[in-house]
């Protein structure tokens, strides 16, 4: 008997199927994985789930009793609990607070009873192994930790069916082994787990079924013995994919960006960058890996003028620029991928053309004087879209009504076609279905092929492997060891992303140069 | 998920089907605006009704006699909303008859007389449309310019300065002259909260207000002392003939050439923020600071800008009921121009266009509210409600949405999910 089952869930926003005729069953003690493209429809199955939407057609059955859900209340009511990818915790309260946060226990009706609700903690803490001190306050806890919180926020409303929507995207390759054990001990005592994600590579590695969506529609559930990675990014792309980047040996030549002792500071005065020197040349691509938060986004953020180095040198082509504004620096020539494409990377309001123009819009052809040329920019706007592929009806729709590939592609053609030197790609790909992933690493290889010095900065070290020539990684502001990319394993990486340095036995086990595999 | 959009590309949207979306969009920000007016002016009514001693009176009969209640309804609000239009357009039948007579006989008295309203609701209406255009400009790079109030006053009494204390220069130059007078004394009052803001990171809201205040009490001072007239009334003398915007017909018709003005303001300024780098820089910084950062744009240069366009603007308001109204300055002259202009350019949505449709409706309930009062005794204030209600409307569209079931469409709907999770 199954504990979840959905049948013929339907649901359209305007203009949108979101959701056609989703069948869906979760036994007892199963781990469901749900793959797919983002906009495949897996988050809106999930939030009518979790009584977050109301679905047009069709019903959801826990126990085999169908049940009505209408908000987030009653899916808990039912046994239902969510864990978010962005994690819904309050960073200055203690783990105990959080727990509490909207299920008070109350003595007298009046006072918070902590002891309790910690008392309850450590139980559900020992019995699951998932550690955590219910006294210390969020702020102060690793991501790992905090996501650990959150399945004790679910497991302490007593759910039994537990979705956990993306859980690998912020974690480093321990945490993952980690979490991983987890949930094989919730599901060894009964529990039921929704697994959301699209990453290939933890599918096969955890599920026992794998159900994949696309454009709003079931593609298939298969067993997790039964299919290979190639096959599932297949059916979810409904094509066959190159999973691999077809790159040469890198050419490297003269020394484009040439970093020396930085040291920044990121908006709240703490010391993030803390001693960073590295170069990169023309013709190849270094990797900055790390987990997210340690220094990266400060770096990139010092390197393209939009926050100032305390101290230490940055040189583009023997320029130094530590002091320079952006608009100085996108003039030398560089390119930038910012991390946050929509705090950063566009206007969303403006049309996609005006998008296309945000750094050159001043600049012939582009501008006479004053006077913005607006048959040159709406037809660079439909060149461009064309060039690199942005799916979109009309390059006149603001940028907020593409999908987060394709706004990322607008990103790419807007960099890629001014004439550039260095390209700095931060999170190039984070949250980009297999297609897009595809398209954008082979133009970053084009890129590099041209001539042009690149630095990827991303906390996914599949992509860090796949792209880079030689490897930084960051751990606490600082540069742990560089490398070449072919002569260490993911293993060892994983060991530096944590702060772990290689003894060198470690580092004589070397891994042979291959052409590396993408993982999503 | 990071961005959760509903929408989608792989069941890629058909190009039809995302026009007629397009043109649906396009409808719905005309028709929620004109809807919101619409039921402002049904709750208007209402409130007229009841505040009408007749009607409760007559309600309180309503069981014995129904009709009586309804009747009563229906005149004290056909009588106060056809005086606020009679008022603010004049008849109809009044201006085609008195065409008539001067056509045939050129005789102009009758048809003067009939075109009176609709001279007032444009005189009324002209610095509205550039207090309007003022505050519109500061959304557009997301400040909230709330001392176009204090700028306005600034503004007039620059105006007047040039105005009364240049003599025996002719009116090309003057007339200029005070109306660069009246700009730099707004540009400057908007000036200095954008700096602050640029500089030290002020809040411009706090600023603005501040800037009012130093305005209002500023004003008090010079009308007391440097720029009083002779006499006991705490004004500034008449200004220069040649410094008057000319007007258009004979007294009483106020029409004068400040209005044409206003309109070629809005088209400067359209063309200015749409279609030159220094607007699209300045809708830039409005839209997404970060981005702005990023792509290079200097931002503190963009609030200043920004500021001194949107404080020059209120400037010119004032200037203009100077120049082309009162001639003359005295105290509570800004009488909430400056207030009102937040109001009109949230209804036009900060576009220059919707700005001065929003100023020519604000202008017309003004000017008719006048008659409203004289002729039904209905309190010009209700006026004032119904402003208020109309920018609630405007504000959150949703009650309309809600009202009048219509459903939003997509793209707007994504808005919802967007950020969801975070």
């Amino acid at each position: 008997m199954p504990v979840l089952e959905l049948r013929g869930i339907t649901k359209s926003f305007p203009g949108v199927l979101a959701n056609d005729n989703i069948d869906l069953t979760l036994e007892k003690g199963e781990i469901h994985a749900l793959l797919g493209e983002n906009g495949a429809g897996k988050t809106t199955l999930m939030n009518i789930l979790y009584g977050l939407y109301k679905p047009d057609e069709g019903e959801v059955l826990v126990n085999d009793q169908p049940v009505s859900i209408e908000d987030p209340n009653d899916a808990i009511e039912h046994g239902i609990g969510m864990v978010h990818q962005h994690f819904m915790l309050v960073p200055v309260m203690t783990v105990t607070e959080n727990v509490m946060i909207g299920n008070e226990t109350t003595r007298n009706r009046i006072f918070l009873d902590h002891d309790a609700v910690s008392k309850r903690i450590r139980e559900i803490s020992d019995q699951y192994g998932l550690e955590v001190d219910p006294n210390a306050y969020i702020k102060d806890l690793p991501v790992g930790i905090q996501q650990r919180v959150e399945i004790i926020k679910v497991l302490y409303r007593q759910a039994d069916i537990l979705i956990l929507d993306e859980p690998t995207a912020v974690l480093t390759p321990q945490e993952v082994k980690g979490l991983f054990k987890i949930v094989h001990s919730l599901v060894d005592t009964g529990k039921s787990i929704i697994f959301i994600t699209h990453k290939l590579k933890e599918v096969l590695e955890i599920a026992d079924r794998i159900t994949v969506l696309r454009g709003g529609r079931v593609v298939g559930t298969t067993i997790a013995g039964q299919v290979d990675e190639n096959k599932l990014a297949a059916m979810m792309v409904g094509r066959e994919v190159n999973l691999i980047v077809e790159k040469k040996l890198a050419k490297p030549q003269e020394l484009m960006l040439e970093v020396h002792d930085l040291y920044v500071r990121d908006e709240r005065e703490h010391l993030t960058v803390n001693g960073v020197s590295f170069d990169v040349r023309a013709g190849e691509v270094l990797g900055i890996a790390g987990v997210q938060g340690n220094g990266q986004t400060e770096l990139v953020y010092a390197l393209t003028g939009l926050l100032p180095a305390v101290s230490g040198s940055i040189r583009i082509s023997g320029t130094d620029i530590h002091k320079s504004t952006p608009r100085q620096i996108l003039e030398q020539g560089v390119a930038h991928i910012p991390e946050d494409r929509q705090k950063h990377g566009l206007v969303l309001s403006f049309p996609i053309y005006d998008n296309l123009i945000l750094c050159n819009y001043y600049l012939s052809p582009f501008a006479r004087g004053v006077n913005l040329q607006e048959k040159t920019i709406t037809s660079n706007g439909l060149e461009l879209v064309k060039q690199f592929d942005v799916r979109t009806p009309s390059p006149s729709l603001p940028a907020s009504k593409l999908s987060g590939g394709n706004q990322q592609k607008v990103i790419v053609a807007r960099e890629f076609s001014r004439p550039i030197k260095l390209l700095i790609a931060a999170q190039p790909t984070r949250g980009l279905d297999v297609g897009s992933i595809e398209y954008i690493h082979s133009r970053i290889i084009q890129k590099r092929d041209e001539g042009t010095a690149v630095v990827v900065v991303s906390s996914e070290l599949d992509e860090i492997i796949a792209l880079s020539d030689r490897i930084a990684v960051m751990y606490r502001g600082q540069i742990m060891d560089i490398v070449q990319a072919g002569e260490i394993t993911k293993e060892q990486l994983g060991l530096l992303m944590a702060g772990v340095h290689l003894s060198e036995e470690e580092k004589k086990a070397k891994k042979p140069a291959t052409v590396v595999e993408r993982v999503f | 998920m990071k961005d959760q959009k509903v929408k989608d590309t792989s069941p890629k949207p058909k190009e039809n089907k995302s026009l007629a979306q397009e043109i649906a969009a396009g409808w719905q920000s005309l028709l929620l605006p004109l809807l919101a007016i619409f039921t402002g002016l049904l709750i208007g009514a209402i409130v007229i009704a009841v505040s009408d001693a007749k009607v409760v009176e007559a309600w309180a009969q309503f069981f014995q006699a129904p009709g009586a209640a309804l009747a009563a309804t229906w005149k004290a609000i056909s009588t106060a909303y056809g005086a606020l239009f009679g008022g603010a357009l004049g008849s109809p039948k009044a201006i085609v008859e008195g065409f008539r007579t001067y056509v045939s006989t050129g005789e102009s008295t009758d048809l003067l007389k009939a075109i009176y309203p609709l001279s007032e609701s444009l005189t009324t209406s002209t610095p509205y449309i550039f207090a309007g255009l003022a505050v519109a400009v500061g959304f557009r790079c997301g400040l909230f310019n709330i001392g176009a109030e204090g700028q306005f006053f600034m503004g007039a009494l620059g105006a007047a300065f040039v105005g009364y204390n240049m003599r025996g220069i002719p009116w090309f130059i003057h007339l200029p002259l005070a109306l660069l007078g009246g700009a730099a004394a707004g540009a400057i009052w908007g000036a200095i909260p954008g700096y602050l803001k640029a500089r030290f990171g002020a809040h411009e809201v706090v600023n603005t207000i501040m800037m009012n205040w130093i305005a209002f009490r500023l004003s008090d001072w010079l009308l007391n002392g440097p720029m009083k007239a002779s006499g006991f009334r705490p004004v500034t003398p008449n200004i220069d003939q040649t410094a008057e915007l000319p007007r258009f017909f004979a007294d009483p018709l106020r029409l004068n050439w400040g209005f044409p003005l206003a309109l070629l303001t809005a088209y400067l300024i359209y063309w200015l923020l749409f279609k030159t780098t220094i607007g699209f820089e300045i809708r830039t910084v409005g839209a997404n600071p970060d981005a702005a950062r990023y792509a290079g744009i200097n931002i503190i240069k963009n609030f200043v800008l920004a500021m001194v366009i949107s404080g020059a603007l209120a400037g010119l308001s004032g200037s203009a009921q100077v120049l082309g109204v009162d001639h003359w300055v005295g105290q509570g002259f800004s009488a909430g121009y400056g207030f009102d202009s937040i109001a009109i350019a949230l209804l036009g949505k900060s576009h220059p266009f919707g700005v001065v449709l929003a100023a020519l409706l604000f202008g017309t309930l003004r000017s008719g509210a006048t008659r409203m009062q004289s002729m039904a005794g209905i309190p010009i204030d209700i006026i004032s409600i119904i402003q208020g209600l109309v920018i609630i409307f405007v504000a959150a569209p949703a009650i309309i949405r809600w009202l009048y079931r219509i459903k939003a469409i997509s793209g707007e709907q994504t808005v919802l999910t967007r950020g969801w999770g975070k």
